[in-house]
């Protein structure tokens, strides 16, 4: 692929319009710099990839477009040619999203009529990361996706198939479940891997910046059209197009969906002109999709469209034992980040997580995860550690469970553990007194005598609970 | 005083957060609007690590970590933390640095062109 773009090049390097109009066409992002890595230009899928606006990087260093790895290693461009030879290698780059995307960089010399080198030429491929893969510890992993429960390998088991075709998709389960991420991972399967991979939110636009957004605009369409804009479903172009909060898409733009699924045609706002694009089509959604079609707020053709291949993500409360390996997973990673040494969660912690429901799923077993490492103190997570919404949503109260002897904390952490279990032994003490109190009509010698005290205790702690 | 941290590639903004080995730390105690002192010094890593330049910029007490490319987690994280990141920004910073103090930087800005 690269002999051939640089044979094209050399050959029509001086007219820059073709150049430019044959890169546009391929599905992987090329970059024509000057033999100093001054970029000269950019494709569509460069800048797709890489987030760069390509109307401002002329005379820009490509280590500052491109973001890569290699650039910092022994890239020939900023090191010097060793041979005139192409190189080829795996690289990742940090895109203006903020992701770290996985590459396969190519760099070539451009050489002239004499030998001497006139330019370089750059291509950037998205590499296909990850298939279906288990790892030592025998839990299934699709990418980021983790999970060993018969729920999570039977979808992990479908996405190779998914993946091969070019049918549309319907993601749905509780908001933090990875629809996102197995949206991103049928992608990384599929042939189009190669191409851009762009998720749009429906429910984070308002209405007409939203189909500006999806189908481009002309110049010129409405106030402050300066120019005219591609679109996401143009930027898509070789790659999946991936629509989270379908059900958030308003009904005026849901029959324009249903008309570039029937014909893969955009027309871009304020333009007659349609444009051909090949994109698959991947949708998300939380909500329940057949009941917005009764309520009317879905139309159902687009729903019968749109659920050609359907996948569920049960809910994280569903999915028995693979608690245990998310909680290991995101504990090993975030002790990575923070720099932390935390062998494990305390028995009575790990309890508290199991029983939880998560109803912000994944998500939310990673944010507490994330919570706990930050907090942690000691070589174990206890319940000091966790979010204290846990401890109080929990069916379980802290007194119920039991610590074991190993797991008592050193005497100089005592300190910092004693507010979490004398709050809870306070507030059994001044139910304790409240109810000897009613029992025995308010008279503090017979409540003493109930509870075991002398009078002066109880006067002590009902001073001390504030009790009049 | 206000300090600000910048992860360096010679004289210029280092493309990326989690690739620099040499890091600016800079400490602005501001008189006046037009007058103050200016205090710098150069942090170098043994290695790269974005784990690393993140417990550093909160360690020096930083402010403001001005950056080009940086992966979310740890723009998020320093943002948590109550660090401002201005980020997606290349050029040499010595201009960079006198936009900021002139309070014309903002996220996105390349001083290339």
């Amino acid at each position: 692929m690269t002999d051939s773009i640089q044979t094209a090049l050399t050959a029509m390097l001086p007219n820059t319009d073709s150049v430019s109009s044959l890169l546009d066409e391929l599905p992987l992002g090329v970059a024509v710099m000057d033999p100093h890595g001054k970029l000269l230009m950019v494709n569509e899928a460069y800048e797709t990839l890489t987030g760069v606006d390509r109307s401002r990087i002329k005379g820009l260093g490509c280590l500052h477009a491109l973001r890569c790895d290699y650039c910092m290693k022994d890239c020939p461009v900023m090191i010097g040619w060793d041979n005139m030879q192409a190189r080829s290698v795996d690289a990742n780059i940090v895109n203006r999203e903020r992701r770290k995307i996985p590459v396969r960089l190519t760099v070539s010399p451009l050489m002239d009529e004499s030998g001497n080198a006139s330019g370089v030429i750059e291509t950037i491929a998205i590499r296909g990361t990850h298939t279906l893969d288990e790892t030592a510890t025998g839990i299934f992993g699709l990418g980021d996706l983790i999970g060993s429960s018969p729920q999570i390998k039977k979808i992990f088991s479908m996405v190779p198939s998914i993946a091969q075709t070019d049918s549309s998709v319907l993601v749905t389960g509780e908001t933090g479940t990875g629809k996102d991420m197995l949206a991103e991972e049928i992608h990384n399967a599929s042939d189009r891997s190669k191409g851009p991979f762009i998720k749009v939110n429906c429910g984070a636009l308002p209405d007409t910046l939203l189909e500006s957004e999806l189908f481009g605009h002309n110049k010129g369409a409405f106030t402050g059209a300066d120019h005219d804009k591609p679109g996401r479903f143009r930027l898509a172009h070789g790659g999946t197009l991936f629509l989270t909060e379908i059900g958030d898409l308003p009904l005026p733009l849901q029959v324009k969906l249903l008309s570039f699924l029937d014909d893969k045609v955009v027309y871009p706002l304020g333009g007659t002109k349609g444009f051909h694009t090949d994109v698959r089509v991947i949708v998300a959604t939380h909500r329940d999709l057949e009941e917005m079609v009764r309520l009317k707020q879905f139309r159902q053709d687009l729903l019968y469209r749109l659920n050609v291949i359907r996948l569920h993500l049960p809910p994280l409360r569903e999915r028995g034992d693979d608690i245990l390996s998310l909680q290991d997973h995101f504990l090993k990673m975030f002790q990575t980040r923070f720099g932390k040494k935390v062998e494990g969660l305390s028995q009575n912690a790990r309890t508290i997580l199991h029983d939880y429901q998560y109803p912000g799923n994944v998500r939310e077993l990673r944010n507490v995860i994330e919570y706990a490492v930050n907090f942690c103190d000691d070589k174990h997570i206890r319940l000091r550690h966790l979010p204290g919404y846990l401890l109080r949503d929990s069916q379980q109260t802290p007194p119920q469970l039991t610590e074991p002897p190993q797991e008592i904390p050193a005497p100089t952490t005592q300190p910092a553990a004693q507010p979490a279990k004398s709050e809870s032994w306070e507030d059994v003490q001044r139910k304790m007194i409240i109810d000897a109190l009613v029992q025995t009509g308010g008279k503090k010698q017979k409540a003493a005598q109930i509870l075991g005290w002398g009078r002066s205790t109880l006067w002590r702690k009902m001073k001390h609970f504030g009790i009049e | 005083m206000e300090k600000i941290l910048i992860p360096l590639l010679d004289n210029d903004v280092a493309p990326r957060f989690d690739l620099a080995t040499d890091v600016l730390i800079v400490s602005i105690s501001r008189e006046t609007n037009a007058m103050g002192k200016i205090e710098e010094k150069v942090v170098v890593l043994d290695h790269a690590s974005p784990e690393t330049m993140c417990s550093l910029a909160i360690s020096e007490n930083i402010q403001t970590v001005i950056c080009a490319g940086i992966e979310s987690e740890y723009h998020d994280y320093l943002e948590w933390k109550g660090t401002k990141v201005l980020d997606d920004i290349c050029g040499p910073v010595d201009t960079i640095l006198e936009n900021y103090l002139s309070g014309k930087l903002t996220s996105g800005m390349s001083f290339y062109l």
